[in-house]
This record gives C-alpha cells, sequence and structure tokens, in this order.
C-alpha cells in the first residue's frame, strides 16, 4: 500500500490536493514531488496541500513540503497550505517555517486567496 | 531495572517504521504521554535515517545497530552506523534566516528539540554512534 494518497481536484482555478498517509523519506516525499512537479508542467501553479489526513511528516517530508514551495514560487506559481494538524503545526512552528508558508483553516478562504 | 532491545537491521528506509514502533511502545512503557512518544518516535527515525544515509550512505549491506535502554523513568537509545565516519558538529544552522528554505538539514534539529541529550561518538570497531536521552519530568 502506497504511503501516501494523493487526490486532486479543483476550486476555481486552484488545484487542491488532497493527501493522506505519510510524507516521509522514500515513498511519501517522492510522491509528492511528483505530483508537483507534474501540476507545474501542465501549468497549473496555483496549489493549495490539504495536510488533514496527513498522520506523519518527518524531516524528509518537511523538506519535500519546502522544496514543492520554492519550486512552485520559482515558476511563477503559489502553494499554501490547508488543515494543518497539531503535529506538522509544531514542526513548522519550531523550524520557522510558519512565517514561510501561507497556511489556512479553511478552504474556502484559502481557495479565495489565491485570487 | 533496566530492560535492553538490541536488534539491527539493513540499510533500508522500509525498515524504519519497525524501528520507530519499538521506540513508541519502549516510551510507552515508561509512562511518557502520547505527544511526547511521538517525538520520541520521530527523533528515533531521523536517528536511523542520518544513520543509513549519511553514516552508512545508503550502501544496505551495512547494517544500522539500534539498542534501547528502558529505564523507570528514562530511555536511552543508540544508534550506531558503520560508515566512514560524518562530521555532525559541522552543520548548518535549520534557523538561520538564509538555510529556511533549505529542502535538509532538519533531522539532527529535530533530535535536539525532542530529546534531553543527543551524543555523537566514535565507534572503537568503526563507524558512529549517536546516545540520546530522554528523562520524564516530575509530575
Amino acid at each position: 500500500m502506497a504511503q501516501l494518497s494523493i487526490k486532486e481536484r479543483q476550486s476555481g482555478g486552484v488545484t487542491v490536493l488532497d493527501l493522506s498517509g505519510k510524507i516521509t523519506i522514500g515513498e511519501g516525499s517522492v510522491q509528492l514531488r511528483e505530483e508537483v512537479r507534474k501540476l507545474l508542467e501542465e501549468g497549473r501553479n496555483k496549489i493549495l496541500l490539504n495536510l488533514g489526513d496527513v498522520a506523519y511528516v518527518d524531516s524528509s517530508g518537511i523538506g519535500e513540503l519546502v522544496s514543492s514551495y520554492t519550486t512552485t514560487s520559482s515558476r511563477g506559481g503559489q502553494l499554501k497550505l490547508l488543515n494543518l494538524t497539531k503535529k506538522i503545526q509544531d514542526l513548522l512552528m519550531i523550524t520557522k517555517l510558519l512565517t514561510v508558508f501561507e497556511t489556512f483553516d479553511n478552504e474556502e478562504e484559502g481557495v479565495n486567496s489565491f485570487n | 531495572m533496566t530492560e535492553t532491545i538490541e536488534l539491527s537491521i539493513e540499510s533500508r528506509y522500509e525498515f524504519v517504521d519497525m524501528v520507530a514502533s519499538i521506540s513508541r511502545d519502549a516510551a510507552g512503557r515508561i509512562g511518557f504521554d502520547e505527544d511526547t512518544s511521538g517525538w520520541i518516535e520521530l527523533a528515533v527515525r531521523e536517528a536511523i535515517i542520518n544513520a543509513i544515509k549519511h553514516g552508512n550512505k545508503s550502501q544496505e549491506g551495512k547494517g544500522v545497530d539500534v539498542k534501547f535502554e528502558i529505564g523507570a523513568e528514562a530511555l536511552s537509545v543508540y544508534v550506531r552506523d558503520h560508515g566512514e565516519g560524518f562530521d555532525y558538529g559541522r552543520l548548518p544552522d535549520p534557523l538561520d534566516p538564509g538555510n529556511l528554505l533549505n529542502p535538509t538539514g532538519r533531522g539532527i534539529f529535530f533530535m535536539r528539540t525532542f530529546m534531553d541529550e543527543v551524543e555523537y561518538s566514535s565507534h572503537p570497531e568503526g563507524g558512529s554512534v549517536v546516545r540520546m536521552y530522554k528523562g520524564k519530568r516530575p509530575s
């Protein structure tokens, strides 16, 4: 079974990725990287990552979120985070990455923030 | 009385989950709360990943030896790689504004954040050993 399940949907001009499972070294991190790369190649560069069902993240997973953010920004797009779990929020806080990412608890607000 | 669990794994990331699971059980046995057990598990995961990636350079034939010492009030974890040695003292600070967007470099930071003590040493028979210690806070 895959470490990470990624479901993709459109909301307005924003691509929402519903992530479920683990973003850890190996498969989970690679899956996220490939999905974001695919979206950017298709010109879809407004990306909202829904992390509400992500059960586990390690330093590699945090690194992959950062990579996804910088890759998207470098292509003129934006990547934002939705529904942080308490653990992910804690990890982003202690790494000071909450100062980097735009985060939302409400999907509508997140989607509208791209416009 | 201290209980000891020792095991060795090949340098494959798929084995990290198994060791992490032992770590969580060991922390629970001592009576750490669920949050703390989760952070200990993360520190153990990061130590093993470092041993595989930086210590053993991902050579599957090289093992990672793990020892848990489960005391009444504290957990000590030893993780040994069989590599050529890695200078863990010369790592960039992941909180430096210039490093915030680096995709790597946070594993040891997590270990130091979530454990009370983290020490590296060279093993007399080769490789590096990291010792991590977490004690229960008085309630």
